[in-house]
């Protein structure tokens, strides 16, 4: 094929995403080696900030561990809970396609507007979960307990992203060939050895790029957080990217969180290639 | 044993269902209310437990001064900057996985797989990393709190969905077509635009209906680079959950910002049936 019309096709696109993104990201490295807050200017204080956020800012690395515990928590649930859901209506079930866009929907609702209804959901005197726990005579601090506020992020998180999990599962399975079912079911398989040996194992490379992509998205988490508690009560349900929020654009520190954000970066991408590697091993060992 | 998973599975679908609908039905049920049943109790049922009345929808469309809430122009806003990041990322993004799909690039170590990667791995950068600098970028153009600035952000947030799905949907669209089409004497944009296209149409309603989810569904970026001019629908209904909420307008206008993409489920509903889907999500 011709050569140069290939850059015809290709360079728009990488150009403008390229364009859009170079200068960020240089500057973000070069605002991180600077002390810019409110009054001080873009000077150069070499690795000052860096030093203080390793050696004197256990707040951020606190962020951290919280949003780790919450994107594993709530990526493990959704993979359980949408595998389930995406294997009961892979075959035929009553009122199969109702289900199947029922089960899609809360992926494409706006979760701060969802998080907003969540909070008058779950509020303490007015909300109906607190209403129908009277019967048990317990009304749980949904919002202003330290445990049961990341409880709730979960369960708003599980209820948001599982949709997600949901439907590349479900495409996963759909797209599955059939020659291994037929082999099971002449061998007389039943439902859950056919599952263990043969479905979940055809599902491996579709389960880690799911779950990839999923603890991608989750460790985004921010606003769901910021509607539901603001990070609170105190931070207990603080995440690393709220932590930057209130330090570069609430106190405008910009340098420091510029640091931290950098920071934040490369061990986002450290720790998800090591959980893919992880990942590929564990399920495609056999 | 056939029995009983049958009942769990019942079981577990049953209250799946009812989990995914609640807060809908909150909503729905709340957005009636007034002042009092809200603030008296908890109340469920219209006519039984509560007066149902049409405050809370008739608000939304009050100018702020008559006491409104007026979420028709950040409707519009959101539809449009959702709409216009859309179609630049999936004409761009089209474009770029066709190049990868068909052709082979080489520069020093870099070859295809790495070029479709770095479009992807945009979507592991964490929205708080770019927050920063386009703040002050957007502010140094004069483009802060425009609908402008905002769409040049969403094109990079969504034309890495876009690249995504389609180089894998162009991998699976055989080249003979295109080869058959250069033989009969077409230049290679036209066997793109006349046979390739016609043939992608599936994948690009799947990528399209992506870029629409999550353009439409963004918050931060509209929440840290608009303020006054400019206002969005998430970060308008966001301010609505001051000290002292409004339920009923929230619950109202949070029901209206989500009813567009409730057809979207339908559609790509209808994409996973027919099997379509599957290959342009892996």
């Amino acid at each position: 094929m011709n050569f140069k019309h290939k850059y015809v096709f290709l360079f728009p696109g990488l150009f403008v995403l390229i364009g859009i993104l170079i200068f960020p990201i240089i500057f973000v490295v070069r605002l991180s080696l600077s002390g810019w807050n409110s009054y001080n200017g873009l000077n150069f204080i070499g690795l000052e900030n860096y030093v203080r956020l390793f050696t004197d800012d256990p707040r951020f690395w606190e962020s951290f561990i919280r949003l780790s515990f919450l994107s594993v928590t709530t990526v493990t649930l959704q993979y359980v809970i949408g595998f389930a859901l995406a294997h009961m209506v892979w075959k035929e079930i009553k009122f199969q396609r109702f289900f199947r866009v029922l089960f899609l929907i809360p992926m494409m609702t706006t979760p701060v507007i969802m998080t907003v209804i969540w909070r008058t959901f779950f509020h303490e005197s007015l909300g109906p979960v607190n209403d129908l726990l009277q019967i048990f005579d317990v009304a749980p601090k949904w919002l202003t307990d330290p445990t049961l506020a990341k409880i709730t992020v979960i369960i708003v998180e599980v209820w948001q992203w599982t949709p997600f999990m949901f439907l590349l599962l479900l495409a996963g399975l759909l797209s599955l060939p059939k020659e291994p079912f037929l082999a099971a079911a002449i061998d007389g398989a039943s439902p859950i050895r056919k599952f263990i040996y043969v479905t979940f194992p055809l599902m491996a490379p579709i389960s880690i790029g799911a779950i990839i992509i999923r603890l991608i998205e989750a460790s985004k988490i921010m606003d769901t957080v910021y509607v539901l508690t603001s990070g609170g009560p105190g931070t207990s349900t603080e995440t690393s990217s709220f932590y930057i929020f209130i330090k570069g654009l609430r106190e405008f520190q910009m340098g420091y969180a510029a640091s931290m954000s950098f920071t934040y970066l490369i061990i986002m991408i450290i720790s998800l290639t090591v959980i893919a590697k992880v990942l590929t091993k564990l399920l495609l060992k056999e | 044993m056939g029995k009983l998973y049958t009942f769990l599975k019942y079981f577990f679908i049953t209250v799946w269902t009812v989990f995914v609908v609640a807060p809908f039905l909150w909503a729905l049920t709340t957005s009636f209310k007034d002042f009092n049943s809200v603030n008296g109790g908890v109340t469920y049922i219209p006519w039984v437990d509560f007066e149902p009345n049409l405050e809370g929808w008739r608000v939304l469309i009050k100018s702020p001064a008559q006491g409104g809430v007026d979420i028709v122009e950040p409707y519009f806003n959101s539809l449009f900057v959702t709409c216009t990041a859309s179609l630049v990322s999936i004409i761009l993004g089209t474009l770029s996985a066709y190049a990868l799909s068909r052709y082979t690039f080489k520069a020093g170590p870099i070859k295809n797989n790495d070029i479709t990667f770095f479009f992807i791995s945009q979507r592991i950068m964490p929205p708080i990393v770019l927050s920063i600098p386009f703040f002050l970028f957007l502010g140094a153009v004069n483009l802060l709190d425009s609908l402008f600035g905002l769409i040049v952000v969403y094109i990079v947030l969504l034309m890495p969905i876009a690249v995504w799905i389609m180089v894998d949907f162009f991998n699976k669209v055989p080249r003979e077509i295109d080869e058959t089409a250069l033989i009969d004497g077409c230049n290679p944009y036209q066997a793109f635009y006349k046979v390739v296209l016609p043939n992608s149409i599936p994948g690009l309603i799947v990528a399209g209906m992506f870029c629409i989810i999550f353009g439409w569904i963004d918050f931060f970026f509209a929440f840290i680079l608009t303020f006054t001019e400019v206002q969005l629908l998430p970060v308008k209904i966001v301010a609505l959950n001051s000290s002292i909420t409004p339920w009923w307008s929230l619950s109202a206008s949070a029901l209206v910002s989500v009813a567009p993409l409730i057809v979207v489920a339908f559609i790509v509903e209808r994409y996973l049936s027919k099997g379509n889907l599957s290959g342009a999500i892996k």
